[in-house]
């Protein structure tokens, strides 16, 4: 079986994996138009290229990101999120006067 | 008669009757009203569509293979049109409509058979779930109904009714279900098309498309420049790869989904039978071949390789429905690429370039389209950017408006 290098539990079958998509730039979900939401959820560039994807180690419930060729599927590298996010998402709604 | 059958075998221009289906390759023409690209399915039967009911024949396809070499002659010849939303079934059940009657249309046989296609329910969900896919298709016309184990045994007397510990409650049987032979269904609209004077080019690649002002107004091809009034692009399993060179990302993703035959046995399986709990379908050929198909891979690749490891899994899921086929032998195994979409719908009409027309995103569901698809296809290339009522629910900007059309029952296996 395929293998893949687990940033935290090392090699393990591809099977144990689950793909979750090209990683994005997140637009401000508050500010930004629709047009420009869509675009973020459903449109992908989806090449063949070197692709830069975040994948979940499942037994472990362990997000990561790996860059993958996706003509070839070799594996060139994985690591820790922390290496592209290293800042606090804020999701909640802006407070706006009036409403609190 | 042996005489003259050996004299036949003999005979210096044996096959002396040679017909040619499709005429010689010719030089591309510098201009064409109509350019396709993808000489698949799709792209013929679009072709032949405007030839047959527009009177447009200045068309060109481009194929950078050969005729129906792609996906058209990888997926598993499957046609119905038990859907699940209102705007599935109305066009799956035109296709089936028109598949009835396309080898007397081409005078060509297709070899279209109608068995029947019944999926299993494992699960009180999935009974619900079916009663609701035969309501909505005896609503517009089609004949399906939900039936029980007793039925399910006395249609499919060799099935197992408790595969993997997952008895089967109920089935979705789907009169109109039937198989075709693929190749022939590109074969006839090629032939029906060239006559009626459209040109089909093969091993010719677009290289890139020639865009001016938000318009396209030609292609680039390993042959030479080409210079058109619009473009049809129907290239499955390619179809980001084209709209870059056109200058948009649509909403799509590639797998790639394996597919594999048996060696030939006598005939015992009449219906197509799937089950989505295992997610696996079953069906014999003609030839007594068992074809076995399953969902597409578990991540996104533009490479039909196979994987022992999907092999293993859905052949064990296959052998839980009928046990017996433990021991037959596979004969061919093979890959195409399936694009998907988020919603389980394809992609067609108008995209983000003028008189640039999409026909995409099919996934897993192309072939059973393959007839309405050309034919809508070819209205709205005829109207000058005019979008059939049919297909106005599929168009790109769905995603734009989130309000996507979601086909649960669009894959025999689910995903």
């Amino acid at each position: 079986m395929k293998m893949m290098n687990c940033p935290l539990n090392g090699l393990r079958n591809i099977s144990e994996f689950v793909h979750g998509g090209e990683v994005k730039e997140m637009p401000d979900p508050n500010s930004c138009s629709d047009d420009a939401w869509a675009e973020y959820v459903f449109y992908t560039e989806n090449g063949i290229s070197v692709v830069t994807e975040w994948w979940l180690h499942a037994p472990s419930g362990y997000w990561f990101i790996a860059e993958r060729h996706t003509g070839s599927d070799e594996i060139l590298k994985t690591y820790d999120p922390s290496v592209l996010f290293n800042k606090r998402v804020e999701f909640s709604a802006p407070v706006t006067e009036g409403m609190a | 008669m042996p005489f003259s059958l050996l004299k036949y075998g003999l005979n210096k221009d044996y096959p002396f009757e040679q017909h040619a289906d499709l005429p010689k390759p010719t030089e591309l023409k510098p201009h064409y009203d109509v350019v396709i690209i993808g000489g698949g399915g799709h792209g013929v039967a679009t072709a032949y569509y405007l030839a047959k009911y527009h009177g447009i024949t200045n068309v060109a396809i481009l194929e950078k293979s050969y005729l129906g070499g792609g996906n058209t002659a990888r997926n598993t010849a499957v046609i119905r049109s038990n859907y699940l939303t209102s705007e599935g079934v109305k066009f799956y059940s035109e296709s089936v409509k028109l598949f009835k009657e396309l080898s007397n249309e081409f005078d060509f046989n297709i070899m279209y058979s109608q068995r029947g296609q019944l999926t299993l329910a494992h699960t009180d969900a999935a009974v619900r779930g079916f009663r609701q896919r035969a309501e909505v298709n005896k609503h517009f016309g089609g004949k399906t109904e939900l039936i029980d184990p007793q039925q399910i045994r006395e249609l499919v007397p060799t099935l197992n009714m408790n595969p993997a510990d997952m008895p089967v409650l109920a089935g979705l049987w789907h009169m109109d279900g039937a198989t075709a032979r693929h190749d022939a269904v590109a074969w006839g609209y090629a032939k029906g098309a060239t006559q009626r004077g459209v040109e089909l080019h093969q091993l010719t690649e677009v290289t890139d498309v020639i865009v001016e002002q938000g318009k396209v107004t030609g292609v680039k091809t390993n042959r030479g420049n080409v210079s058109c009034g619009c473009v049809v692009q129907a290239v499955a399993g390619h179809s980001s790869l084209l709209a870059a060179k056109a200058g948009f990302k649509m909403p799509i993703t590639t797998f790639p989904l394996q597919a594999m035959v048996t060696q030939p046995v006598k005939p015992f399986l009449d219906p197509l039978v799937s089950s989505p709990s295992l997610h696996c379908y079953v069906q014999q050929t003609g030839r007594g071949e068992l074809v076995f198909g399953g969902g597409s891979d578990p991540y996104p690749l533009y490479s039909t390789r196979s994987t022992m490891d999907l092999k293993e899994s859905l052949l064990a899921n296959a052998v839980e429905l009928f046990p017996f086929m433990a021991n037959m032998r596979l004969m061919r195994q093979w890959a195409g690429l399936t694009d998907m979409t988020s919603d389980y719908s394809p992609i067609m009409g108008l995209s983000p370039v003028d008189n640039y027309y999409l026909d995409a995103g099919w996934g897993t569901w192309g072939f059973k389209s393959t007839p309405i698809c050309g034919k809508s296809m070819a209205e709205l290339v005829a109207s000058g950017g005019k979008v059939p009522e049919l297909i106005k629910p599929f168009s790109m900007d769905r995603f734009n408006s989130f309000r996507q059309v979601n086909e649960m029952g669009a894959t025999a296996a689910s995903h």
